[in-house]
């Protein structure tokens, strides 16, 4: 299953206001490994991605999601949902 | 891959730390003196790091209680609650915590733990939602998980962040659980809980308060944060331990929902465990008689928070929002938190290492807790210790 262009690109430009400018985000970019997002970190992330959809993101699903585009696929489903 | 590979994170980690400290892993209490004090790698410390806010376990009145039923009715019940585990006594606490919280209603679990665990992963299903703070301890947490329900957090103690998630989930779920603690366990600060339940109200949420370590600390009885801020009545299911202020183990749930009493039907922590043996029962009786009967420990126990706050304060310190039995003292550092943490057990005073994941903000925090056990010659001992730790803040 393939995220959403636009979903993508907004997640990406909210991750890059949260770690350093050097970091390279791509679909396939771990988030804990490749980005060092920790509990903290993502805390304050998911909430400005929750405020960008308007949307709640149950904390259920994160354990499915690794990459930047496992995130994405997330919301397109919780967006879907909500339609 | 083998069984334990997934423990490799954990493995690495623990090597890591081993090179600040080679007893933080391993602290054992040798020899109990007293509620306060007990015997740390052969000297006496000062215990400034435990959940015993009363002084109960210590107590003689607890410990003849625990020993009579002891001998009358032996050291354990060989039985969870729904098959032969239910002994008058168990029945007895539960009619008598039901009247000292003015709930109808009272369930008595084996722990605290379980207690969170039974009735998270019963009374909200996969339809439901579960709304908690970010701090919630991790038996709440587990409790969703293992009952299979959705399950949104909100950041610590913010009532904005709350309603947008009631805002957008109100029309989404068959039920709206919001889940909070009394007293934070790592920060020591209470919940908003007025705030909290204004907006409960206003989307026809229910609201479930876990009160482990505000019994017998927070309001003019003892009751809670809940009795404090004048809103018992709107606080649907309230949890509690006994093993903090009772100083003993064991949990419960009070409500005035009278199909409360169906959960020990369905519950599975509640019907698959052994119920708590009458020693800890007999225990927790006792102490609650004697929290109803002595509110001056309360006043007690908040000098002595009230005294080291100050003094922390006074040094400079990063502590905790507000003043609390719960202390805790902010390093950025790890490697001069462990430094200051065993600088401290030198100076005979034990108080708890927490480390990130399990620090709410992400710095390593010492957590100091204090008991209306402790003199006020103790309490200042503490304080002359951290004194001695200060260049490592």
């Amino acid at each position: 299953m393939k995220a959403d262009q636009k979903t993508l690109s907004t997640i990406t430009n909210i991750l890059r206001q949260h770690v350093s400018k050097e970091a390279k985000i791509e679909a396939s970019t771990n988030l804990e490994a490749d980005l060092s997002i920790d509990s903290l970190k993502s805390m304050e992330i998911l909430a400005a991605v929750e405020d960008a959809f308007d949307i709640s993101i149950p904390i259920n699903v994160l354990s499915e999601v690794q990459t930047v585009e496992d995130l994405a696929i997330q919301i397109d489903k919780l967006l879907k949902e909500t339609e | 891959m083998g069984l334990f590979d997934k423990f490799k994170r954990i493995e690495n980690s623990l090597k890591d730390l081993s090179q600040y400290s080679d007893s933080f892993f391993n602290v054992v209490l040798e020899q109990i003196i007293s509620s306060t004090e007990a015997v740390i790698n052969g000297k006496t410390t000062i215990l400034a790091g435990t959940n015993n806010y009363l002084g109960m376990p210590h107590r003689k009145e607890c410990i003849d209680a625990a020993c009579q039923a002891i001998k009358e009715q032996g050291t354990g019940t060989t039985g969870s609650r729904m098959a032969n585990g239910t002994y008058a006594i168990h029945v007895e606490l539960e009619k008598e915590l039901s009247h000292f919280l003015n709930k109808k209603h009272t369930i008595v679990f084996t722990t605290g733990y379980s207690a969170n665990l039974a009735v998270l992963s019963t009374l909200v299903g996969p339809k439901d939602v579960v709304i908690l703070d970010a701090d919630c301890h991790a038996s709440i947490y587990d409790g969703c998980k293992l009952g299979g329900v959705q399950v949104y957090r909100f950041k610590h103690n913010d009532v904005e962040d709350l309603e947008k998630r009631l805002k957008r989930l109100s029309n989404k779920a068959d039920s709206i659980l919001i889940a909070v603690e009394g007293l934070y366990s790592m920060l020591g600060d209470r919940a908003p809980l007025k705030e909290i339940v204004a907006l409960k109200k206003g989307y026809n949420a229910y609201l479930l308060v876990d009160e482990a370590h505000s019994l017998g600390v927070l309001g003019k009885n003892g009751r809670g944060l809940a009795e404090e801020q004048g809103v018992e009545s709107e606080v649907d299911f309230v949890i509690g331990t006994f093993s903090k202020s009772l100083g003993s183990i064991g949990g419960y749930c009070s409500s005035d929902y009278e199909k409360l009493e169906l959960l020990r039907f369905a519950s599975r922590p509640y019907v698959f465990t052994a119920s708590s043996s009458p020693a800890n029962i007999a225990a927790a009786q006792k102490a609650l008689e004697i929290i109803q009967k002595e509110p001056q420990l309360r006043t007690r126990l908040w000098e002595n928070a009230k005294l080291l706050y100050s003094r922390l304060k006074e040094m400079s310190f990063t502590i905790g929002p507000e003043p609390s039995p719960i202390i805790p003292v902010r390093f950025k550092e790890i490697p001069r938190a462990f430094a200051a943490w065993n600088g401290l057990l030198e100076n005979g005073v034990y108080v708890n290492m927490v480390l990130p994941p399990a620090t709410p903000d992400g710095t390593a925090l010492l957590r100091c807790s204090l008991s209306a056990a402790h003199t006020t010659e103790q309490v200042e001992s503490i304080a002359r210790a951290f004194e001695s730790i200060k260049n490592l803040a």
